[in-house]
């Protein structure tokens, strides 16, 4: 089991280590670098010469890559091309803020897809069911920018309870967010639980047609007891593992919500930094956003390693 | 303490009770069919009939219970007075586990595998008894020593996954007794454990039923469990009961033409010969027509059996039968019909195994991490058998005897720790598949146990049978197709089989399409692997004789593994007893299942359960299954009931030759065994 752990951790590392390569390279291989794009038209002759002096673009590429992995390793992001501010000091405002969109997203989120899900299951193919099952796909299939454009059409036009945009600068307090945060946060919210209540309907299903569960009302268990202490208990264990990929998207995947609201956050970053050419800083996006899809599902895979009995005795009796 | 037994009233009545689906014509279709019975306190009933034939919808519904889909179509089932399906969910919640419980199939599956065992056991105990929380651990201890496990305290902190089959089986039974119910159901409580693990927890069942004056409805496919554990039988067909009556009678000579069939498909021990096959196949829910269910399998059907379904007719032995002709059935034969022959073997050995050891190297992660050395235990040691052309080796043991194992390595499927595999004409064989030519591939085939699982999905038939033959001989086109279908004709499946998919196909078509696979490549050596444990006895007597015929035709060599050792009798020349990897016995199959023979195989068929109740078998000496062999002396040691002393552990025994090359390794000399 500790070996596993060991195990799971080095491949962790080695795909991140893999991430960053690639991201290196799609970045080297595309044409012009930071000076081309910071100079504009005037990048030539002397003028770039300096600048990719300065920046040590002139350098061979290996060597560059080592520099560069081996600064993010100790939180060293390099400078950025526009404005030669550190990186690591840009990213850490934005992504506080989008772990604050995610972590409430997650927070409304994650209780109500295992609820809904349960719900689903139980009542299978009857009304709560139907109605849980038609909005759930609902969720996924229309596209995150149009339920924005609902939402701020309701809440802002015609309520006008919360604003439709964000204005708060990207380093102001938390509580300056809300309550401009909640609209967003709605909308993650509805996608996420769609995705993972449909896992939990379908494993509590699976469970509540297993073999124990039926051994356990023929022993007389009451209902809702074989729903909490039989089913729920092994039902749950695969949602850990969408609800890691929900929580990687979330971080990852916000781009297009955080654009909409005009949101401060690590996607919106990313968006301004391409368009602005700033490689080393879209570099440095990349690189975390990977870092943290790979984090998030190792703890996931770790999370059900503990709640699983079959996996967490593997080491103490074979056979 | 007979509660209940104060009226006369049956504990359990069921009466004209259909069960059914809703088919998605809209039709409904019936799955169980107007059945009647009565249980009694203190009375053991079987319930018997093919896979489908509704038996275990019948023992569910009995605890007020259908499975999703199906639902009640008319009649009751009374528990001590009361309709199970008239009941609030509270009221069933107090009945089912408390006065009645369930004994489930496969127990492995039936315990919830995120809560340990005793917390399963306490829970049984909180819904249906009024001990306190403090009272219970001392409970589930004695319930778990009551079943015969040993350590008690250790099993009830682990998961169910930590637990051998017949030690999950041996759970749910103390789960079951755990609030001393008033009657118990079960469903195929022993299919899948090993013969003496069987037979121990069949006497424990019948020794709680005397005690306790519980009442069981004990539903097997198994005969002979059935004789051991039952008062009165029932057999159930196509959704109705058949026949009931004293066990006695339906087991020995019974009053309908199918029980009759079904007996006569059973290997019997003492017979040699092949059992006969009951032909034919049980019909689908809803095809019974409206004369006699059994009409297309019966050798006594009339014009009236296809017209009019019969009644269930009380005969003046107090059975009770469903059918027209009651008094033509007697002449219907109950044992097989076959003639029996010694077949003269070649002299040609075809394969030797010499000094052959097999070893599986398991290290525990904790090891791994600590770095330390894998035990190397033995699994296989020392076999070395010859095998003549055309002859049949019956390999016979308990689950872990490496029986199985063999088999993997002569196919070479898993590298041998020593010893040689030799193939005559093919000298000695590579280890491993992937080392071997394709000649000697094609000349050592396999089946497995089970066709769903060694038969492609999404194959058709044709293909799967193409498929050695393109790739050892070459053949396409027209010759292929030809050749696939004399293969598919030779298996007695007609040519309309070809292009069907294996899920369209019964269990036993689909053995029967392995088999074609297998004999497509022409082999000299074809290795069985429990080819029959999968199928019912009627289906798997036509599998047993296929394989007789197909060998008598090509003079080809089995070696045959199953742990049913009436199966091994019917189709063996020779069999080899095997224990913990080591040979105890080898010899002709008469010889070996006479006396006298190695106490291991006296154990193991003393165990065998055969239809015909009889004394109790005897029981090896520990009731375990051991998990390593010991490290010195003989194998059997620990378990052997006729151990003469410190010489077993010391040394290992001798070989000890008989006549006709029987041999048996024991101390003890052969006129004292």
């Amino acid at each position: 089991m500790l070996r596993l752990v060991f195990r799971r951790l080095g491949l962790g590392a080695i795909t991140v280590g893999l991430v960053s390569l690639i991201i290196f390279a799609g970045v080297e291989i595309l044409p012009g670098d930071a000076c081309t794009a910071f100079l504009e038209r005037e990048a030539q002759g002397k003028l770039l010469e300096n600048c990719r002096n300065d920046l040590g673009l002139n350098r061979p590429a290996h060597a560059r890559y080592l520099e560069w992995a081996s600064g993010a390793l100790r939180g060293d992001l390099g400078l950025s091309a526009n404005g030669h501010k550190p990186i690591a000091e840009l990213v850490g405002y934005r992504l506080r803020n989008t772990l604050l969109l995610a972590f409430c997203s997650m927070l409304a989120g994650i209780p109500l897809a295992l609820f809904l899900g349960v719900v689903a299951a139980l009542w299978r193919d009857r009304l709560p069911d139907l109605a849980i099952s038609t909005v759930a796909i609902a969720a996924m299939t229309i596209p995150e920018f149009v339920s924005a454009t609902i939402l701020i059409l309701v809440f802002s036009i015609w309520l006008g309870w919360i604003p439709g945009i964000v204005l708060t600068p990207a380093d102001a307090s938390i509580a300056d967010f809300f309550p401009a945060v909640l609209l967003p946060v709605m909308v993650l919210t509805f996608v996420m639980t769609a995705h993972i209540l449909r896992t939990v309907r379908s494993s509590v299903i699976e469970a509540m047609a297993s073999d124990y569960a039926q051994m356990a009302a023929l022993k007389g268990v009451p209902y809702w007891r074989i729903v909490f202490r039989h089913v729920l208990p092994n039902a749950l264990l695969p949602a850990i593992n969408v609800v890691a990929l929900t929580i990687a998207w979330l971080l990852g995947g916000v781009v297009v919500i955080e654009t909409v609201f005009n949101y401060p956050g690590l996607g919106r970053m990313m968006i301004d930094s391409i368009s602005d050419r700033d490689l080393p800083v879209t570099q440095a996006i990349a690189l975390i956003i990977a870092s943290v899809y790979v984090g998030v599902n190792l703890a996931a895979d770790l999370l059900t390693m503990i709640a699983n009995p079959r996996l967490r005795t593997l080491h103490m009796r074979k056979g | 303490m007979m509660k209940g037994a104060e009226t006369n009233d049956p504990i359990i009545r069921v009466s004209e009770l259909s069960v059914g689906f809703t088919s998605r014509a809209g039709h409904t279709i019936p799955v169980l069919r107007d059945v009647d019975l009565a249980v009694f306190s203190g009375q053991s009933i079987g319930l018997v009939g093919e896979s489908g034939s509704g038996k275990s919808t019948l023992a569910l519904a009995m605890l007020g219970y259908m499975k999703r889909g199906l639902r009640l179509i008319r009649g009751e089932a009374r528990f001590a007075g009361s309709d199970m399906f008239a009941m609030t969910g509270r009221e069933l919640e107090a009945i089912r586990g408390g006065r009645l419980a369930l004994i489930p199939q496969n127990s492995g599956q039936s315990l919830t595998p995120s809560l340990r065992v005793g917390a399963q056991l306490s829970e049984a105990l909180e819904l249906h008894t009024a001990l306190a929380e403090s009272e219970r651990e001392a409970r589930i201890v004695r319930l778990l020593e009551q079943v015969r496990l040993p350590d008690p305290a250790e099993i009830a902190r682990r998961y169910p996954h930590e637990l051998s089959g017949g030690q999950q089986q041996r759970v749910a039974i103390a789960m079951a007794l755990a609030a001393e119910p008033e009657a118990l159901i079960l469903d195929e409580p022993t299919t899948g454990l090993d013969v003496t693990t069987q037979a121990h927890i069949l006497e424990l069942l019948r020794d709680l039923a005397s005690k306790a004056g519980m009442a069981m409805v004990y539903v097997s496919h198994d005969l002979g469990a059935i004789a051991r554990v039952c008062d009165r039988v029932v057999v159930m067909y196509a959704g109705e009961v058949v026949l009931e009556g004293w066990a006695r009678e339906v087991l020995r000579d019974p009053a309908h033409p199918y029980a009759r069939g079904l007996l006569a498909s059973i290997p019997k021990l003492k017979d040699p010969r092949l059992p006969t096959a009951l032909e034919g196949r049980p019909p689908a829910p809803g095809q019974a027509g409206r004369g006699c269910a059994f009409v297309a399998r019966c050798a006594i059907a009339a014009d009236k059996c296809r017209i009019t379904r019969p009644e269930l007719v009380l005969l003046p032995s107090g059975a009770r039968v469903r059918c027209h002709f009651p008094e033509r059935v007697g002449d219907l034969p109950l044992c097989s019909t076959g003639a029996y022959a010694v077949r003269e073997m070649a002299q040609d050995v075809i394969l030797s195994l010499g000094d052959l050891s097999i070893t599986y190297a398991r290290t525990g992660l904790l090891d791994q991490v600590l770095g330390r050395k894998p035990v190397m235990t033995p699994t296989v040691e020392g076999i070395s058998i010859e095998l003549a052309r055309g002859e049949t080796l019956g390999l016979v043991g308990e689950s872990g005897s490496g029986k199985s194992t063999i088999l993997k390595t002569v196919a070479g499927l898993m590298k041998p720790a020593g010893g040689r595999i030799e193939l005559a004409g093919s000298g000695p064989l590579p280890p491993l598949v992937e080392n071997r030519r394709p000649d000697q591939l094609r000349r050592i085939q396999l089946i497995f146990q089970n066709p769903d699982e060694s038969l492609n999905p999404r194959q058709t038939i044709a293909e799967i049978i193409a498929q050695p033959l393109k790739l050892y001989f070459g053949m396409a086109g027209e010759a292929l197709r030809q050749r696939t279908e004399e293969l598919l004709e030779s298996v007695r499946l007609g040519v309309h089989y070809m292009e069907r998919l294996p899920s369209q196909l019964s269990g036993g078509e689909k053995q029967r399409v392995a088999i074609a696979r297998a004999f497509a490549a022409q082999p000299d050596l074809v290795l069985c692997d429990e080819v029959t444990s999968a199928l019912d006895v009627s289906v798997q007597a036509a599998v047993l004789d296929l394989l007789d015929r197909l060998r008598r035709n090509r003079n080809t060599t089995y070696v045959f593994v199953s742990h049913d050792l009436a199966v091994v009798r019917a189709l063996s020349d020779r069999v080899a007893v095997l224990y913990q990897g080591r040979l105890c016995e080898i010899g002709p199959a008469a010889a070996v299942y006479s006396a006298p023979s190695h106490p291991y195989t006296q154990v193991l068929l003393g165990a065998v359960l055969e239809p015909g109740p009889g004394p109790a078998p005897p029981q090896a000496a520990a009731d375990v299954v051991e998990l390593s062999p010991p490290a010195t002396g003989c194998a059997f040691q620990r378990r052997c009931p006729k151990r003469i002393g410190p010489l077993c552990d010391s040394d290992a025994p001798p070989w000890r030759s008989g006549a006709d090359g029987h041999s048996i390794r024991c101390h003890i000399p052969w006129q004292e065994l």
